[in-house]
């Protein structure tokens, strides 16, 4: 039987009073590339940040790649250099450049050279189509080219899985398709993603599997044109008539 | 005539001590007050009401009453040392306390992403702080930093009245020949202010060259 890259076990979180995550089961194969959906609130961004334990939880196992993530300290970190993550608000680290923002991982937690560090973050620069800002700052790029350095931060890790927080609903609406290109290169390369999003022409294309989430709880899975051309559950399907609508 | 040029000379040496101790008190309040920050932000409580003790001690006390300490009750209790590294070290601790102050405000000015970030790309706890949260703080606290600098120019002056003969001890000293306590006074005065300008410029063109753009 194959590991799993990722294994979520019996997970649960409150937020105060609120039950934000409710029994999570979930199991991410090597290669699978999963799209999280769901109406805002229903728990799917946490779900997400607490693959790599950005995020507390009350209960629960999770595992990547079979080993179980502790709650702290320098195993986690460990961990966590394994686990890619790109976010809504890009976060890139604003006083480094974007060059210095690929390495800095690379250098600080991996020990590799920074002329090694350098020549991989330029590659990755180049893959993502913004090597002539290696030596901008942050502030200096757009929202879609700084979250494909961000992609590109991430990979410099070489993860074993990609998370994706909403990737492109900071972005406006001309630069989310640029975003969305290079994730839907890296899915088809083989990386084993779990991308939240509400790109659902994005999902129906790149997902493997889609993953409803409401209220806390996983409500429904399954490949895309089965969730998407007929969803099992009430909630899938008043979710589906809302966002396909317009 | 001469004898007063030759003064003059004798006030470019107090002028030298006063810029040695604000150079090396500067660095070391900077040092002290990036350590003493951290441990004032640390998850551990040990750690974090130390620094709290730290900084509500330098704070509350006045510099001349912690000079006169230094100088006369450490050696009456056998810590003995030479007065201007004496002098040095207490404008040090006192200077980092208003130092970690600042740096703290500077801390609360980087945004929780920057540290996910941090910690996503399996950076240690203090390897986030050393390489991410410290540099953004320092950058957001330019002109505070450049204030208490200043302060700590003016503040070496009071280390004359515990026998450290920088520049406020040289004119007290040249006065004493002349006599002409509005001019040599004034001339100090002048002296002070000087050194007060350039560290705001140079923390101006600091603040526009490491300022974060977000």
């Amino acid at each position: 039987m194959t590991i799993p890259r990722v294994s979520l076990r019996s997970v649960n979180k409150h937020f105060g009073e609120l039950h934000v995550l409710r029994d999570i089961d979930l199991t991410v194969l090597p290669g699978e590339v999963i799209v999280v959906v769901g109406p805002s609130g229903s728990g799917k961004s946490t779900l997400c940040r607490t693959i790599n334990r950005l995020e507390a939880v009350d209960s629960g196992e999770i595992r990547i790649d079979g080993q179980e993530v502790p709650a702290e300290g320098k195993d986690l970190a460990k961990l966590r250099a394994d686990v890619g993550m790109v976010f809504q608000s890009f976060n890139l680290f604003a006083h480094r450049t974007i060059l210095d923002n690929l390495t800095l991982a690379p250098t600080k937690v991996r020990g590799i050279e920074r002329k090694q560090a350098e020549e991989e973050a330029m590659r990755l620069l180049e893959r993502v189509g913004i090597a002539n800002k290696a030596h901008s700052r942050p502030a200096e790029l757009s929202g879609g080219q700084q979250q494909r350095a961000a992609i590109a931060r991430a990979l410099a890790m070489h993860p074993k899985v990609m998370l994706f927080d909403e990737p492109t609903s900071a972005l406006d609406p001309e630069m989310v398709n640029e975003v969305l290109g290079v994730m839907t290169s890296l899915a088809a390369e083989g990386m084993t993603m779990v991308v939240v999003t509400h790109e659902m022409g994005f999902a129906r294309r790149a997902a493997d599997r889609v993953v409803f989430m409401d209220h806390g709880q996983i409500v429904e899975e399954g490949v895309p044109e089965a969730f998407f051309d007929a969803p099992q559950t009430d909630r899938a399907r008043s979710f589906l008539a809302s966002v396909l609508t317009h | 005539m001469n004898a007063f040029f030759e003064d003059l000379g004798s006030l470019a040496d107090g002028l030298g001590m006063t810029l040695l101790m604000l150079l090396a008190a500067g660095a070391g309040s900077i040092l002290v007050g990036a350590l003493v920050a951290v441990a004032r932000i640390s998850p551990l409580r040990v750690l974090r009401g130390a620094a709290f003790v730290y900084v509500q001690f330098f704070i509350n006390v006045p510099l001349l009453a912690l000079l006169i300490l230094a100088v006369f009750a450490l050696p009456a209790a056998g810590f003995i040392l030479p007065i201007v590294p004496t002098a040095i070290i207490v404008l040090t601790t006192y200077e980092s306390a208003y130092v970690a102050e600042a740096l703290r405000s500077g801390v609360n000015t980087v945004p929780q992403g920057q540290i996910e970030a941090a910690r996503a790309l399996g950076l240690t706890f203090g390897q986030s702080l050393r390489l991410v949260i410290v540099p953004q703080a320092f950058r957001a606290v330019v002109q505070p930093l450049g204030n208490i600098m200043i302060a700590l120019a003016m503040n070496t002056s009071l280390t004359a009245v515990v026998g450290v003969v920088e520049l406020t001890a040289h004119v007290n000293k040249v006065n004493l020949v002349y006599a002409q306590p509005v001019l040599f006074y004034t001339t100090g005065g002048l002296v002070y202010m000087g050194i007060a300008l350039i560290i705001g410029l140079l923390a101006g063109r600091f603040e526009r060259k490491l300022a974060i753009v977000r």
